[in-house]
């Protein structure tokens, strides 16, 4: 079950320096990677960015080589109607269960889907994705953002 | 007598060996170096003056002002003729320091490195792979004599080259290293970054790091990185290089008190300080030939021990450099040493042990700010726990040297490693006037 939804995350660690965001991006184009959804979690002082990329080995591998601090979390993803309630539905079953959300972030793209990421606790991992689908709701493969 | 067992005369000997070579030393730098002289007679002390190791208080201090000033050759002892060897500082403070050695002068050299060696048991089965530069400064030729007196195998690598350095060592299978201790850690991360498999790969089992001050932390880092035993090597040119003092394996830096002998004193007013107490070291050297130095002010902040160490070794110690009168910086009245900062870095979770201290002026008040570089190996991806760990070293910061600073932490690598000494000082206070 985990493998088949974890979907490797990569984060990077990063200087509020300008131009850093160029660095990683140009690193990413140069490697051919697509970024598939980002979020950027920033203080004053430093930011991390998280991606879901098509290739994370390799995405991860470039920006090792490249000096930047990036490491990979697991999340997984609910896809959901693109209309009134459909985040709703999924944190409602989250929360009844009693599972904390560490953080979430989310895309919509042109179809009338959006897709959902969530990080939770690493001991919550495989029972969030258990009540998730016991109530009903459409889990992503993680296969699906990679090529 | 063997060399290791001048590590273990017994004390009365000793002591009366220090005598007769500091009645010597005196008696000569008094008639062969103008600048002697004429200091003894402002203190108004003669050589005949000095009957016991106690009246070493009564003559002046040599600092390396005086040095400078009677650049290059104004305090040898002996004619030009008589010197084999000259050494010199980088001259980037000011004019450079320079230093001679006669073939004697030498020979002691390389003893004391013998003995520094020792520490560890180095002997002619050892690869020693020699990083300190060579070259002028001293430390690359004085590692270099003292290890091949012993027999052992040696690879004068010399600084800089970080990734070839590492495939010398692993190819001859270096079992010493020699270098900074900031290098020692800059060679394990890059060997780290670069595959290698540090157990796997090297055989070291001892390093002799010296040439800057080190923390506790920068200590452990750099033994537990290597998995090596970690021997302090101190010294300094004006004295003689390398080969001063170094540590034992209870840690405790034994000065080679039969060449040198070593006082500790108040920065301030000059009065020698009780054993225990913490203070400037000063050293006088006792065989010396081409430049004797009397009470040779070090600008290092050290404490002095006179208790028995448990190795045996009936040598006074003192303990590892704890930091350097002026690389002293003074924020808002508080005195810092960067080793202070270095001290509480190696101790938290989460962060290398590279860092910069910036200070800045904002308004009457100093800014201190410490970078430092986010552990990869501890990373996470929450902006939370970063922010804990930034707000945590404040505190610590706060805690141990009671001053305000700001955290910032960087990106892992982004601060300059050093081939050599370790810049850890950012001052722009005096920029902003």
């Amino acid at each position: 079950m985990r493998t088949k939804y974890a979907v490797k995350q990569i984060s990077v660690f990063l200087e509020n320096r300008r131009g850093r965001l160029v660095d990683v991006t140009k690193a990413f184009l140069d490697a051919d990677i697509n970024i598939r959804a980002l979020f950027l979690a920033d203080s004053s002082e430093f930011g991390i960015l998280r991606l879901v990329v098509d290739n994370p080995e390799k995405a991860k591998a470039i920006l090792v080589s490249k000096g930047f601090a990036a490491n990979e979390t697991e999340v997984f993803a609910v896809e959901v109607e693109d209309r009134p309630g459909g985040f709703y539905r999924v944190v409602k079953v989250l929360a009844d269960n009693e599972i904390d959300v560490e953080y979430t972030y989310a895309y919509a793209g042109t179809s009338n889907k959006a897709i959902l990421f969530f990080k939770v606790k690493n001991e919550e991992f495989d029972r969030a994705i258990e009540v998730l689908m016991e109530n009903g709701q459409n889990l992503v493969e993680a296969v699906k953002f990679y090529e | 007598m063997t060399l290791k067992k001048k590590d273990y005369i017994p004390k009365e000997e000793l002591q009366a060996l220090q005598l007769k070579r500091l009645k010597e030393t005196v008696e000569r730098v008094y008639h062969l170096v103008p600048f002697y002289r004429k200091k003894f007679e402002e203190a108004g002390v003669r050589p005949s003056d000095i009957k016991s190791l106690d009246d070493l208080k009564r003559l002046p201090f040599t600092t390396k002002q005086d040095l400078r000033e009677h650049y290059p050759f104004g305090l040898f002892a002996v004619p030009l003729e008589q010197v084999v060897r000259i050494h010199s500082s980088s001259g980037t403070t000011g004019k450079p320091t320079v230093v001679g050695y006669t073939e004697h002068d030498l020979k002691i050299w390389t003893e004391v490195m013998v003995r520094t060696f020792l520490m560890a048991d180095v002997n002619e089965k050892d690869v020693v792979h020699n990083a300190y530069g060579y070259g002028l400064f001293t430390g690359g030729l004085g590692f270099h004599y003292g290890a091949e007196a012993l027999g052992a195998s040696v690879v004068p690598a010399s600084g800089g080259f970080t990734k070839r350095q590492l495939m010398l060592m692993k190819d001859f299978g270096a079992t010493i290293l020699c270098c900074t201790p900031s290098f020692a850690l800059h060679l394990s991360e890059v060997a780290k970054e670069e595959g290698y498999d540090i157990q796997k790969d090297f055989k070291l089992r001892a390093g002799f790091f010296g040439a800057e001050p080190a923390s506790p932390g920068l200590k452990k880092a750099v033994a537990e990185s290597w998995g090596i035993q970690y021997v302090e090597a101190y010294g300094l040119s004006e004295i003689i290089g390398p080969g001063v003092a170094a540590t034992c394996e209870h840690g405790s830096l034994h000065v080679f008190e039969d060449h040198f002998i070593p006082e500790v004193i108040d920065p301030e007013t000059g009065k020698v300080l009780p054993e225990g107490e913490e203070g400037e070291l000063v050293i006088t050297t006792l065989t010396k030939q081409a430049l004797p130095m009397i009470r040779y002010r070090t600008k290092d902040i050290t404490v002095i021990h006179r208790e028995p160490c448990k190795c045996g070794r009936t040598l006074v110690w003192i303990e590892g450099i704890k930091g350097r009168a002026d690389d002293m910086l003074i924020v808002n009245g508080v005195n810092v040493f960067p080793s202070q900062v270095e001290h509480v870095i190696t101790k938290v979770e989460g962060v290398t042990p590279n860092y910069v201290i910036v200070v800045d002026k904002k308004g009457v008040l100093d800014k201190l700010e410490v970078w430092v570089e986010v552990d990869e190996r501890m990373l996470t991806d929450g902006v939370g726990t970063l922010e804990n760990l930034k707000k945590k070293l404040e505190v610590e910061l706060l805690n141990n040297l009671f001053i305000n600073a700001k955290v910032k932490l960087v990106e892992p690598k982004t601060l300059e490693r050093s081939m050599g000494k370790a810049k850890r000082i950012i001052d722009r206070r005096e920029l902003n006037l």
